[in-house]
């Protein structure tokens, strides 16, 4: 892209900075899009789970009822606690929202279709979303009151939880693929099974950290049966409690962001990315970023799935599950991944 | 051109968000500007192409450490007119330590002015087209592995140590066993009697 701006006579550094923010426009404006439609879709897939309608009045289908409630609290009042430290709990909803949008830089979305294409993608992608719990801690912290306080430590202490077993996992894929960089580890699933399916999760070996992994991201980004920051029984709306309009609704769209990010990672990871799940030279003929997308809302269907199905964790359980159950087995299966390797592709 | 804003950018913040570490008067301020200086480290080492240490700095640093501490931090009940009050009866302990690194900079300095000891001839030469993730990895496991072993050993007993001064048995706490909860079937909890009227039940 910077070579098409730089041949309308601009220089090569201008046209780098252009070409560098339409493409983060480019990806920003439809994820915002993307996350209103998910937000409807997760509503209607629960709604259709519990046999309720769900959102049906504004627009054909309900299809507007995200826009709608965008509008509703973009006109509110923004209501900020006396007793709140103002100027962290203003920056802690634009921390979570800037952090959902920074990670997806380095996703790519077709062979050659990726913003920023450095060879530690996936480390900025752990960076990244380990920095999404500050927006949660700062936001429980400037609140200054009781319930955010204890959903911040809540959704400190299980966010680092997971992260381990989450590092462990990729670093699993990561030796499969030898590379940090998501479009090699794409490229690397292409025919890897018996040279019909292209996808990591249908190996043996991978399949059941490919579980652990949708499962852990279901803890990372704090999602039903996990959600155990926001729990309504114990902790009123969690750390959000305290927030109203606009800021309310940067939480809301950064979570959505989140969670959609989560799923294309499943994808990428997992399930061959943009490349077709058969390798069969037709099935390329339909562009890679439908095959993404198709992937990505099949994740989502299941993320929804669990919400409707499962009850939420104590939080005990919750820790037992990430501490005493994954991490040993992600640590087991890096040895055994790596051992794997040693003696097919190494010796 | 851009690589100078950048770095005139990052090394600015990291020395206003140093400075601001240690003069904001809350402790939790204090941390959230150490993760800032943090972050733009991070952003300094990107400069110098050592993409896979800049990530490696915001995981360890920012992801877990900083979590920690602010963790702790903002769990303390923070008295403002005691903090003052100490001012006094640390100045000599903080005085001789911002003289010591007073002249440790000076020293440094002067050593790199001088540039006699030719640090970059100790490094081993590493081929230009392996990134350095690759080269990190070639270097700490092969001619650093009993350092990298070391550490890991030290990480080891360094956690070990922390779970066995934490560790206590409880008495009276009721776990939860799934297997056993499962394995209960209707006639190990319920009975079935028929009791005459007028009878109680025994339980």
């Amino acid at each position: 892209m910077t070579a098409w701006f730089a041949s309308w006579g601009l220089t090569y550094e201008a046209a780098w900075l252009v070409a560098t923010i339409v493409g983060i426009l480019a990806i920003a404006l439809p994820l915002m899009l993307a996350v209103a439609m998910i937000i409807y879709a997760d509503r209607k897939i629960w709604a259709a789970i519990a046999l309720r309608r769900g959102p049906n009045v504004v627009g054909p289908f309900g299809l507007l009822q995200s826009f709608a409630d965008g509008l509703k609290v973009f006109l509110q009042e923004t209501i900020i606690p006396s007793g709140a430290n103002r100027g962290l709990f203003l920056i802690a909803p634009i921390i979570t929202f800037t952090v959902a949008l920074m990670a997806w830089a380095v996703i790519p979305f077709q062979a050659g279709v990726v913003l920023a294409n450095i060879n530690v993608g996936l480390l900025y992608i752990l960076a990244i979303s380990s920095l999404g719990v500050y927006g949660v801690v700062i936001s429980g912290w400037a609140s200054n009151s009781k319930y955010p306080f204890f959903s911040a430590l809540r959704a400190a202490a299980q966010m680092i939880s997971y992260e381990v077993s989450i590092g462990f996992i990729l670093i699993s894929v990561v030796l499969y693929a030898g590379s940090f960089n998501l479009s090699v580890i794409t490229l690397a699933q292409k025919g890897n099974i018996l040279g019909i399916f292209s996808a990591n999760g249908l190996n043996p070996l991978l399949f059941p950290i490919s579980v652990m992994f949708l499962i852990s991201s279901m803890a990372e980004t704090a999602r039903a049966p996990f959600d155990l920051t926001e729990a309504e029984s114990e902790l009123v709306a969690g750390y959000q409690t305290e927030y109203s309009s606009m800021s309310f609704a940067l939480f809301w769209l950064g979570e959505y962001a989140n969670v959609i990010l989560m799923c294309a990672l499943n994808a990428i990871l997992f399930w061959g990315g943009w490349l077709p799940p058969v390798d069969w030279a037709p099935l390329y003929a339909v562009p890679g970023i439908i095959w993404l997308f198709a992937k990505i809302l099949l994740f989502f269907f299941i993320f929804s799935w669990v919400k409707a199905t499962v009850p939420r964790y104590r939080y005990d359980q919750l820790m037992r599950l990430g501490w005493k159950v994954f991490l040993p087995i992600s640590l087991f299966w890096v040895c055994l991944v790596s051992g794997w390797l040693m003696l097919t592709r190494y010796s | 051109m851009i690589q100078t804003i950048a770095f005139y950018l990052f090394a600015t913040l990291v020395i206003a968000s140093g400075a601001l570490t240690v003069f904001a008067r809350n402790p939790v301020h204090s941390v959230l500007w150490l993760i800032l200086a943090f972050f733009n480290a991070a952003g300094l080492m990107i400069l110098l192409g050592a993409e896979f240490i800049a990530m490696l700095l915001i995981i360890v640093y920012v992801g877990a450490v900083a979590v920690l501490f602010l963790f702790v931090v903002m769990m303390l009940d923070v008295d403002f007119a005691e903090l003052r009050a100490g001012f006094v009866r640390y100045l000599p302990l903080g005085a001789l330590l911002a003289i010591v690194l007073a002249v440790e900079i000076v020293f440094a300095i002067g050593a790199w002015s001088a540039g006699a000891i030719n640090m970059g001839a100790r490094i081993a030469p590493v081929a230009s087209d392996v990134s350095n993730t690759q080269a990190i990895g070639q270097l700490l496991y092969t001619r650093y592995i009993f350092l990298f072993e070391a550490a890991g050993i030290i990480l080891l007993v360094a956690m070990v140590g922390a779970i066995v001064l934490t560790h206590r048995k409880r008495g009276g706490v009721k776990p939860q066993d799934i297997g056993h909860q499962v394995r209960r079937r209707p006639e190990d909890a319920t009975r079935l009697t028929r009791p005459e009227s007028g009878q109680g039940v025994e339980l």
